[in-house]
């Protein structure tokens, strides 16, 4: 997994509250291998209408944020699904990081196992970020890991990460080493669980 | 004297096997069950050459992908055949016990967990499906992941996790004939909102959800993750002992004595506290409806769609703007007035069969005035309806009776909605495009659902209860 500590680009605000993941990723993907290419699919239904014509004035679609590294979206971004693959989609679309006032729990989980940052800030701070967005759409936006710190013309903000995912981000860690560090323990929680709850493993 | 706990710190305790100064702790998973959508996990092992630690308490299904009303032995789509032939291989291979299409016990895998009691109480289930949460009804921590996580659990059995916020929504009171599990719940997601349980587990507590069956708890915790909690769970009872006992998988003999004394145990002591609490009162809950693109756009069957105008706040009255017009109604409208184009009864929330015969019930001599599908939660319940005749209402009705699967909720096995289209349905979600692009759906109860195909348009079922059991 590649390392976050610093990332300046252009960000684009995404101004719709509840955004899913069946939104960020339909369904009828969910078939395609990430080789793929999940990324050019990424908010497929609001990208592009019925016939595959693009959504001029979807935000995405415009000339000064088609290249955004960083979305600015509303309360509780990619609530709903699981499905890991609307990470994958954002991140194959090139986005390395979402600023917004909540996430859906499933999703932030997600994300930091893909090296995508989630950066929650309050419900102002994202309005003052999408107005100043709208106003000077080429501004772009410095996101600091290390300081937890947005910064966007002359403003700077600070935002709000799990510690550990932070850290995991910072380091670009995996989980399974970290894991596989703690196996005589996990051998022998199983050991001792299985007399203490016999009842827990399947009988038939 | 220990301190006293609530259920979910209890059943978190039982878990965990190493908590890190940084507030990570790696849990114990008693319970994985995987689908054919596990498919980036199950790569994921490949490329590390890694096997499956405990095959034994792994579990397959095929849900997601299956035709329900195309012949299922010879696949017509290629790329849902290879979609089942992945899960095959990955089950044999890894020495997996799968509920294969061709298998009698195969259906929902929220459905056949506990319906084979390999969900029990006080166990720590995990599955790369956010309707996971349902499993909480019988006295699980039970909770939806991502692929990256199912792949750890698959290499070790294992999963870190940050301890919730602890909830307790406690529904006090006695429910109104036709009101169900599903009403309860919505009109919860209404009161605290899509994100009102972020970052918390959920207990479900309280005499309206104690007369509740298992069933019904299974809808009420399969849609906590609506309410975005983590998971949701009702503390087991002698409901949910007398529905274990004797199922395929459940503990036998002494084993089950032994369990039902720990498990007994499982609930929240006396004057513990919440990090939040709300309360609702069952008496006043009507039967809901959804008339937007979020479950929490929930409202009584007996009022209108909201009037943006009326919101001060300017982001939400947008997205009720957006909602509306996604959903083709105007502001104001009588949601009784609402015409649906189609019907469909199924998904992991509603296809069990007392979902099957409350929605009969109604059905039962009647017509339905639109096209619609049931497609029941497990072959099992599919079995089971047909030997009570169920079957036969709903063909009588003009409905289409179907395999087992998620299928129209979800639609990737090409059951879909027609872009436009209007379904009354009984699933989970009515996210625009859920049930296919462009389609809407109006999420409510089976006995809701059978109303709206009756009259053709969204109604209060209780008008037609009337000289019915129900």
């Amino acid at each position: 997994m590649d390392k976050f500590t610093r990332k300046t680009a252009t960000a684009c605000p995404l101004n719709v509250t509840n955004i899913n993941t069946d939104q960020l990723l339909p369904a009828r993907y969910l078939k395609w291998p990430r080789s793929a290419g999940l990324g050019k699919v990424l908010l497929q239904d609001l990208r592009f209408d019925s016939a595959g014509r693009e959504q001029t004035d979807f935000p995405l679609n415009r000339p000064q944020w088609r290249k955004a590294k960083i979305i600015v979206g509303a309360r509780n971004f990619g609530c709903g699904s699981s499905r890991e693959a609307a990470v994958y989609a954002l991140y194959d679309y090139g986005i390395r990081c979402v600023i917004a006032p909540s996430f859906g729990d499933i999703f932030a989980g997600n994300a930091v196992q893909n090296g995508l940052l989630t950066a929650a800030v309050p419900d102002d701070v994202a309005a003052e970020l999408m107005a100043q967005l709208t106003t000077t759409p080429e501004m772009p936006v410095t996101i600091d890991l290390e300081q937890q710190t947005i910064s966007c013309g002359n403003h700077s903000y600070g935002f709000t990460i799990d510690p550990v995912r932070r850290l995991r981000l910072l380091n670009g860690w995996d989980d399974i080493a970290l894991t596989e560090s703690f196996s005589e323990r996990i051998a022998a929680f199983k050991a001792a669980d299985r007399t203490d709850r016999a009842w827990a493993f399947p009988s038939e | 004297m220990t301190e006293a706990q609530t259920l979910i710190d209890k059943l978190w305790a039982a878990h965990e096997i190493v908590r890190r100064e940084d507030g990570d702790s790696l849990l114990w998973v008693d319970r994985h069950y995987v689908h054919e959508g596990s498919f980036h996990a199950f790569s994921r092992l490949a490329e590390r050459g890694a096997a499956v630690a405990e095959p034994g308490l792994t579990f397959g299904v095929a849900d997601h992908y299956v035709p329900t009303r195309a012949p299922r032995d010879n696949i017509g789509n290629p790329e849902i055949a290879r979609m089942v032939r992945q899960m095959d291989e990955n089950a044999a291979k890894h020495r997996i016990k799968l509920f294969g299409l061709n298998d009698r016990r195969q259906g929902i895998v929220h459905v056949v967990g506990p319906e084979q009691g390999l969900t029990l109480p006080g166990l720590l289930i995990v599955c790369g499906d956010s309707h996971t949460s349902t499993h909480g009804a019988l006295g699980a921590f039970a909770f939806g992941i991502g692929a990256s996580e199912v792949a750890h659990v698959l290499m070790t059995q294992t999963i870190w996790q940050r301890r919730p916020k602890r909830m307790r929504i406690t529904v006090d009171g006695k429910t109104v004939p036709g009101i169900g599990a599903k009403d309860i719940v919505l009109a919860i997601i209404a009161k605290i909102g899509a994100d009102g349980a972020t970052s918390h587990a959920i207990e479900f507590a309280g005499s309206a959800i104690r007369a509740l069956s298992i069933e019904g708890r299974l809808t009420l915790c399969n849609m906590s993750i609506e309410a975005g909690a983590r998971c949701g769970m009702v503390a087991p009872d002698q409901v949910t002992f007398a529905y274990v006992k004797g199922r395929p998988f459940a503990p036998k003999g002494t084993a089950f004595d032994q369990a039902v004394e720990t498990w007994s145990k499982l609930k929240t002591d006396d004057g513990v506290e919440f990090d939040r609490e709300v309360a609702l009162d069952a008496a006043t809950i009507a039967p809901v409806v959804t008339w937007g693109t979020s479950p929490q756009h929930a409202l009584p069957i007996d009022a209108s769609v909201p009037d943006p105008a009326g919101e001060t706040d300017s982001a939400r009255a947008n997205e009720l703007r957006e909602a509306i017009d996604y959903m083709g109604l105007h502001a104001g409208q009588i949601l009784t007035a609402i015409v649906i184009d189609r019907a469909f009864i199924g998904s992991c929330t509603n296809a069990r069969i007392e979902d099957l015969r409350a929605a009969a019930a109604v059905l039962a001599g009647r017509t339905s005035k639109v096209p619609g599908l049931v497609s029941p939660g497990s072959s099992m319940v599919k079995r089971q309806a047909e030997e009570e005749g169920l079957d036969r209402i709903f063909r009588d009705a003009g409905l289409e009776w179907s395999e087992s699967g998620c299928s129209m909720c979800v639609g990737i096995n090409g059951d879909i909605v027609a872009p436009g289209e209007r379904c009354a349905s009984t699933t989970n979600r009515n996210f625009r495009g859920r049930q296919g692009p462009g389609a809407r759906t109006h999420l409510m109860s089976p006995a809701m659902v059978a109303a709206a195909a009756v009259a053709g348009r969204l109604t209060d079922v209780r008008s037609l209860l009337a000289g019915r059991k129900v």
